[in-house]
């Protein structure tokens, strides 16, 4: 990996009842994920991601792109706008720097609709 | 609003999550990993893990309940309706197999108020059952004013 370098983009369309496996994966059920009336009666469009879940598809590009879960060093992620079930999601990244032949600083970004709902998103990927 | 500036640094109770392989999988299937790792113990072992290896963001699982503990702090008073999940940093160390056991410790980094709106940070350092530091978070909410 040297500076300027793309990784290998990650697509990804989320199916309507994903936002129920992904609660129930990891414990967040927080309503607005999960019940489209509840969600509509607090102005959203409807039923949205949960933030970490797209964060966990940032996760798995860097990861891959690292070759192992043992590459990935960190991982921060702004959460912008919101992201939706049933349309595509788009991981894309660009190796900023290489720090001591060591670590590559990737920056990543999630878009959805052409909008980003992460951004800002930096990676540490141990290389060699 | 009105924010209490007066918790910063207060340390929650640790809890313990024990990792068990189907939630590992199960998780894994969720977020649409396919890497074997994380999902076939026997490439787990072949690869050299005691058992299916967690995800990175496998750390959102293990280290929710410690942090929740902080979220529904009435002393802190986070008004959920208002509530948006603006930023997360996660910072990992040796890997998480099933089996493990993770102790996490919450704390609130910051608190501050901006424009009406609350800021909370609270970062969790998650450790293993050989006191190796697994994961630590950032966890950055905003609260919207009214």
């Amino acid at each position: 990996m040297q500076p300027g370098d793309e990784i290998a983009p990650l697509s990804v369309t989320p199916d309507r009842y994903l936002t129920v496996r992904y609660a129930g994966a990891s414990g967040d059920f927080n309503p607005i994920h999960i019940d489209e009336q509840f969600a509509v009666e607090v102005g959203l469009p409807g039923r949205i991601l949960h933030g970490l879940y797209s964060m966990a598809q940032v996760a798995r590009a860097v990861t891959e792109a690292g070759g192992g879960p043992e590459s990935l060093r960190s991982l921060t992620v702004q959460f912008r706008g919101m992201g939706l079930p049933e349309h595509e999601l788009t991981v894309t990244g660009t190796v900023r720097e290489l720090r001591d032949d060591a670590i590559a600083v990737v920056e990543t970004v999630c878009t959805q609709q052409g909008k980003a709902i992460i951004r800002n998103a930096e990676a540490e990927i141990e290389v060699g | 609003m009105e924010v209490n500036l007066d918790v910063v640094g207060k340390t929650y109770p640790p809890t313990v999550y024990a990792v068990g392989r189907e939630k590992v999988r199960e998780y894994a299937r969720a977020v649409g990993e396919t890497d074997p790792l994380y999902l076939d113990v026997e490439a787990a072992r072949a690869a050299g893990h005691d058992d299916v290896v967690a995800p990175p963001m496998f750390a959102v699982v293990y280290a929710m309940p410690a942090v929740a503990a902080g979220m529904f702090d009435p002393e802190i008073g986070i008004d959920f309706a208002r509530l948006v999940h603006a930023g997360q940093r996660f910072t990992w160390g040796p890997l998480v197999v099933a089996g493990d056991e993770i102790a996490t410790t919450v704390s609130v980094k910051d608190v501050s108020e901006r424009r009406g709106s609350g800021f909370y940070a609270f970062e969790s350092v998650s450790t293993n059952q050989r006191d190796e530091t697994v994961c630590t978070g950032l966890w950055s909410n905003i609260v919207r004013g009214a």
